[in-house]
């Protein structure tokens, strides 16, 4: 390619699950102070701000309402917002707006608070927001139903069984249990997971991911930027947007627009499924992980359910090691929203900080992001990361 | 309800579960818009649906904060009508007579407004079938 390398210079979790204490706000702060000090640069170096909310406030202009807040100077804004993929795509709109010369420092903040403000998402039943609300939220369908839908008919046609989508989260807890601040660090098994509470049939609770407070922040840089930095860095090689929906009626919700997003990046990064170490791949619900690895091109259609039998998501020798922190299964899914730790966790693979004993030999990773519902409506986003050195 | 869907919710309130058909291109679709999703036409006309069809995926909700109580459980399903459409629903019956592929019908629920009524479904019971 002969296109201008835009790099993440800095990378930040918050290591809170649970924040009564702090404001929202406070939380994009600290997340994007934390990973200006991991790129070492400063604040007055960001000239690119992007981030897709403030949850407390709700009449919309994040992008505004933060650069106030963290008093930033900045030449592009980008309050993209599509749920829990927003992140991902802000990465991808931060490559391109660095390219184009219209910023060379872009930060990237999410945050939120979910756990202290009591919103479990998925579980209860909304006020009608817009016009397809009246065609879906009138029928009581919560996000969880939505995809106990799609894992229903998964299995009516592939032969998925409850046990195999169990295998993604005994492998995401197997990681979890070396993450210090992961919420639930203590492996389960396929049984434990079958036979947790039916939340949504055939989706039990242990099939859904985590409600936690927190954050997060990305810094991506140029060239001319990287030169002048100490930090090892991580390429960005290639990304990819999708949306997907009801097709006027003619929904298939066994497949996600992954089976897009992902050959999109793919294409861009010049790289095929095969060449990928390591994959943090959305969980809102172990079926989210299900179909994306099959839409990624992992495996065939229909064949994820064999595939991540006998160990092949648990690292470091596994044969696609996933969400090596735990995940949003395990660890965090701040705000509701998991696609920014999706990518932090990629970037610490790639620089050789994960937790020790799920450390994977990783030259090239990617960070997949599902934001809305896979039974309605759905963005997806994916983004390859690759060693400089790689 | 907007001024673009409230067509759709009188003809149910009247008993009739109307789908959009496109006169350009021909797409019959769901939910209701001005526009044609495939081609954009404009010109497009409501049509009865034969309200039948089958369940294409379900779920049921047993526990579901500020959603009344007696309406437990709730059985959520996508069903694809015979023109093909799958529209997302309920389904009004007990949970162990619903399975992928179970034939249905629409019957309409009533609000507290005349001129809406919602379309749900109910199983196609032996000798109503094909009626
Ligand atoms: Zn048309």
């Amino acid at each position: 390619m002969s296109e201008e390398p835009v790099y993440v210079a800095g990378a930040f979790e918050h290591p809170t699950r649970e924040a009564p204490e702090s404001s929202t706000m406070q939380l994009h702060g600290e997340c994007a102070k934390h990973a200006l000090a991991d790129a070492g640069l400063s604040k007055d170096d960001v000239n690119g701000y992007f981030t897709s909310g403030v949850p407390e406030y709700e009449d919309g202009k994040p992008t505004l309402l933060m650069a106030d807040y963290l008093g930033l100077d900045v030449s592009y804004m980008d309050g993209t917002d599509h749920g829990g993929a927003s992140y991902v795509s802000h990465v991808a709109h931060a490559v391109s707006a660095i390219r184009d010369g219209r910023c060379d420092v872009a930060l990237v903040t999410l945050a939120g608070r979910p756990r202290s403000r009591n919103q479990a998402t998925g579980s209860g039943s909304r006020p009608l927001r817009s016009m397809q609300d009246s065609f879906e939220r009138i029928y009581g369908v919560t996000n969880i139903a939505m995809y106990g839908m799609a894992a229903r008919r998964h299995m009516h046609e592939y032969g998925t069984t409850p046990e195999q989508l169990a295998e993604i989260r005994v492998a995401a807890s197997t990681h979890a249990q070396h993450n210090p601040n992961a919420l639930y660090q203590d492996p389960v098994t396929v049984e434990d997971v079958v036979e947790s509470r039916v939340v949504a049939d055939p989706l039990h609770l242990l099939d859904c991911c985590v409600i936690t407070d927190g954050g997060g922040a990305l810094v991506l840089v140029s060239e001319d930027v990287r030169e002048d930095l100490e930090r090892e860095c991580v390429e960005v090689l290639g990304c990819g947007e999708a949306a997907g929906h009801h097709q006027a009626g003619r929904i298939d919700i066994t497949r996600t627009a992954a089976e897009r997003s992902g050959a999109r990046a793919f294409d861009e990064a010049g790289i095929e499924p095969a060449d990928v170490d390591y994959a943090s791949l959305y969980d809102s619900f172990t079926i989210t992980v299900l179909e994306t690895i099959e839409d990624l091109g992992f495996c065939e259609k229909g064949e994820g359910g064999e595939f991540v039998e006998d160990g092949a998501l648990q690292a470091p020798d596994g044969e696609l090691p996933f969400n090596t922190d735990g995940g949003g299964l395990c660890s965090n899914h701040p705000g509701n929203r998991g696609g920014m730790t999706k990518m932090i966790e990629a970037v610490r693979q790639l620089r050789g900080e994960a937790n020790e004993p799920v450390q994977v030999d990783a030259d090239v990773a990617i960070a997949h992001a599902t934001g809305g519902s896979i039974a309605t409506r759905h963005a997806a986003a994916t983004v390859v990361f690759g060693r400089e050195d790689r | 309800m907007t001024p673009e869907t409230r067509e759709f919710w009188a003809s149910a309130a009247d008993g009739d579960l109307s789908l959009s058909e496109c006169q350009n291109c021909g797409l019959v679709y769901y939910y209701p818009r001005a526009l044609c999703p495939d081609c954009f036409s404009d010109d497009v006309t409501g049509r009865s649906a034969t309200g039948e069809g089958e369940v294409y995926s379900y779920s049921v909700t047993r526990t579901i904060s500020g959603w009344p109580e007696d309406d437990l459980p709730l059985v959520v399903a996508y069903v694809e009508l015979d023109e093909g459409v799958r529209m997302m629903t309920n389904v009004h019956a007990d949970p162990d007579d619903v399975a992928v592929g179970t034939r249905v019908e629409v019957t309409f629920v009533d609000t507290e407004e005349p001129d809406v009524a919602i379309p749900v479904f109910v199983p196609v019971t032996d000798g109503e079938s094909d009626g």
